[in-house]
């Protein structure tokens, strides 16, 4: 039944009726009217960031741990231009995420109005889809049409730009779902006769691999499900993306640890080798691939993605598959089944033994002393000490994201969020604050580099606001670790700008927002420091003071083939091409 | 793998935008635009067609069209160019000031090429001429010795030969 509401009223019926019950924002000018609402409720909770681009990475958080769409809510201009970076973010690494900015009145745009920006022309780019809201009439429709659009196929953010005037005019409110679109229909049962080729390929294979990737997570726990199933069923061995860890678990015997330009010498050396790759949800991006005309020479690929601009984008596929890795995983463990396909495959045994060989290496293996603490020592007394709890781990961008990734061993989906496409410093501490916001009693962690903490520590007054009580994690080495790195590597070891002089007391500044601070460069008192940031029932910092020139090892060098990377820890004498110094 | 001139027909919903965001899309990755147009083409089903020209290999081509098809707005996409069963054409207007032998032969050429006069004046001529790119583009060259002013044109237009439509419900 129909009922008269505001614009703003509207959107909130559209969130309740979307089962949304959390809204990350910051108000303005224009969306007063939305705010007055939000004051007169009370299903949907509001949660004041301190900067836009805190809640975009927040709702993130929330969305990447939950399976749910994440929803913002900003004001125009400069509320909304601070959300870019979010809406960028969540588009590359497929985050289903709903941001609604004000819009100045609709007579006003154009005008260079105040505090107006062409949010529409500006997202474009960045977002999966975007609408500006003209008419009041189409609010409604336009709503929940963008989270059809923004959690179906391949995920992604959907800008809805309402002007202030569309805001209080009225309208019925007719609560009707829309579960279909005119033209944007994503594919999710891949195609028979695709499916039957592939169980053909890997049931003769003698070197398979599964090469997963996000997709496998942004299909939801069954999709692990099935993936853990099919990788039983066939014995072949699991390497991940960073986006996919979890998905198939690190406890498990076929797991090679992560791939690409940090991962595992075995991953990395049985994805040059394999003879059957079996991508699912993954994307061949060039963190993974090294050099493309010698990526993985001697294989037949097979490519299962929801979206079919993914397929032969960057590598030429054989078998390509385009759907939802759930039901097409489904479907080919059904077919696996039917034909009994495990007994008649060849034995696994001699490839096992070639990665067995290359296990051997320990290519995370890393100086551990007992004057300063190693980085990756830091993360692994983290995980022993953490991994019996209900745990999630955020991180930011840099070298202790890699060190995460490498020694933080995850057994589930949705347990790790990390900015991995755009690579945004700062993505982690508000990330976790939605991470805790969608799970209250869990330890959420953000792994951070002193760095990029800089970049979003405002937010430690949201976590102490509404009583999140996440815990920061800094492996501080005094330096912008990973580009220090990168100009030991590949610019002659000038360390330009890598160095910040002043760097601010963590402990002081987590005390001045009201959290813990706590400080330990001492190995023999690290788990110590742990527990106690465990035990304290509020939002803690963690100052580690780490040893500050420690690189993140293994790499394969830009331009450079999986089976040339480097283990030890000789940089400055590796030679790297003019074409790879180009690459990023 | 070899660069080809495509010429795809991209059916979308004549929304607020559209154009911006196909046209977006090749400036952000990179692709070429050879020629444009854009109509309206039913307005009880509020569709438009966009005619793109654009070059590039098999793979190219290929995620090219993959990436406009992933535009919400986006029916389909077709590319005329696969298979030689096509009919493509461009009209233009063609400025031409002169007198004496260079107007005689003007219109002369003109006549040849099936060019119609649309404005003549003492000293100067407007010319419609429609055809394949190549004959427009040829057309406007012999102009050039003969007193071209300026020629507006209207990019192609472009569909299938046979009976079907080129969008299939
Ligand atoms: C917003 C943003 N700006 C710049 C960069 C480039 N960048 C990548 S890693 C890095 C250094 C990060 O330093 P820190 O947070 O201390 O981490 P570390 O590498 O030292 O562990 C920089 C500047 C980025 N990824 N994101
Ligand atoms: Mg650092």
């Amino acid at each position: 039944m129909a009922i008269k509401a505001t614009g703003a009223e509207i959107i909130l019926n559209v969130l309740k009726d979307q089962g949304v019950d959390t809204l990350f924002g910051y108000p303005g000018g224009a969306v007063l009217p939305i705010y007055d609402a939000i004051y007169q409720q009370n299903h949907i909770n509001h949660y004041l960031v301190r900067h836009e681009q805190g809640a975009t990475h927040a709702a993130e958080g929330y969305a990447r741990s939950t399976g749910k769409v994440g929803c913002v809510l900003v004001t125009s201009g400069p509320g909304a231009t601070n959300a870019i970076t979010g809406i960028a973010d969540a588009l590359l690494d497929s985050i289903p995420m709903i941001v609604i900015t004000g819009q100045v009145g609709t007579p006003l745009i154009g005008t260079d109005a105040f505090q107006e920006a062409d949010i529409v022309g500006i997202t474009r780019s960045c977002s999966k889809h975007n609408y500006l809201v003209r008419n009041v009439e189409d609010l409604e429709r336009v709503m929940h049409e963008a989270f059809y659009i923004a959690s179906s196929g391949r995920p992604g953010p959907v800008v809805i730009d309402v002007p202030k005037d569309v805001q209080f005019a009225e309208y019925e409110y007719t609560g009707e779902l829309v579960n279909e679109h005119k033209t944007y229909k994503p594919i999710i049962d891949g195609a028979p006769d695709a499916i039957a080729e592939a169980i053909k390929l890997i049931k003769n294979a003698k070197k398979p691999i599964f090469y997963t990737g996000g997709g496998v997570i942004n299909s939801g726990p069954e999709a692990s499900e099935a993936l853990r199933e099919f990788v039983e069923l066939t014995g072949a061995p699991v390497t991940s993306t960073l986006m996919g860890l979890g998905a198939y678990p690190a406890s498990g015997d076929k797991w090679l640890n992560m791939l690409g330009m940090h991962g595992s010498y075995e991953a990395n050396m049985a994805m040059h080798d394999c003879d059957v790759m079996i991508c699912v949800g993954a994307r061949f991006d060039d963190r993974i691939t090294g050099r493309i005309d010698a990526f993985a020479p001697h294989c037949k690929k097979i490519h299962i993605d929801i979206d079919p601009s993914s397929i032969n984008k960057i590598i030429q596929v054989d078998v390509p598959i385009v759907g939802d890795v759930k039901s097409v995983l489904t479907d080919m463990i059904k077919l696996w089944k039917a034909g009994n396909c495990s007994k008649t495959q060849p034995s696994l045994k001699p490839w096992f033994k070639e990665i067995d060989a290359w296990r051997a290496r320990n290519s995370f293996a890393y100086n551990k002393t007992d004057d300063v603490i190693a980085p990756q020592y830091a993360i692994e007394r983290l995980y022993e000490l953490t991994k019996d709890q209900d745990t999630y781990i955020t991180t930011e961008v840099g070298q202790h994201q890699m060190w995460a990734a490498q020694h933080y061993k995850f057994d589930e989906p949705n347990r790790w969020m990390t900015s991995g496409g755009l690579g945004t410093m700062g993505y982690g501490l508000p990330a976790a604050l939605g991470v805790q916001v969608a799970h209250p009693d869990a330890l959420v962690i953000d792994i951070a580099g002193e760095g990029s903490i800089q970049m979003c520590m405002q937010e430690m007054a949201t976590a102490m606001q509404f009583g999140l009580p996440i815990k920061i994690f800094i492996l501080n080495n005094e330096r912008l670790g990973m580009v220090r790195q990168w100009q030991q590597l590949l610019h002659g070891e000038r360390y330009s700008a890598t160095y910040s002089e002043s760097i601010p007391d963590f402990v002081i500044m987590a005390q001045a927002f009201g959290c813990l601070g706590l400080r330990v460069s001492d190995p023999a008192k690290l788990d110590d420091t742990i527990k106690e940031m465990m035990a304290y029932n509020g939002p803690v910092l963690v100052d580690v003071e780490v040893e500050k020139h420690a690189n993140c090892l293994p790499m394969i060098p830009s331009g450079a083939v999986h089976n040339e990377m480097i283990l030890e820890d000789v940089l400055a004498d590796v030679e790297v091409s003019d074409a790879g110094k180009r690459l990023v | 793998m070899q660069d080809n001139q495509h010429t795809l027909s991209i059916l979308v919903d004549n929304e607020a935008g559209v154009l911006a965001r196909v046209i977006g899309l090749f400036s952000a990755r990179g692709y070429n635009i050879e020629s444009l147009t854009v109509s309206e083409i039913d307005q009880a089903t509020n569709m438009s067609r966009i005619t793109v020209v654009t070059s590039g290999n098999e793979k190219i081509i290929t995620q090219i069209k993959q990436q406009i098809v992933r535009l919400v707005p986006v029916h389909s996409v077709v590319d005329l160019s696969l298979g030689e069963a096509s009919v493509e054409r461009e009209m233009a207007l063609v400025k031409v000031a002169g007198v004496g032998q260079k107007r005689v032969e003007a219109l002369r050429l003109a006549d040849a090429f099936r060019a119609h006069t649309v404005d003549a004046a003492v000293d100067s001529f407007i010319f419609e001429i429609t055809g394949r790119t190549d004959k427009v583009t040829q057309f406007i060259n012999l102009m050039k010795p003969l007193g071209l002013v300026e020629a507006s044109r209207t990019g192609i237009a472009a569909t299938s030969r046979g009976a079907e439509a080129v969008h299939a419900e």
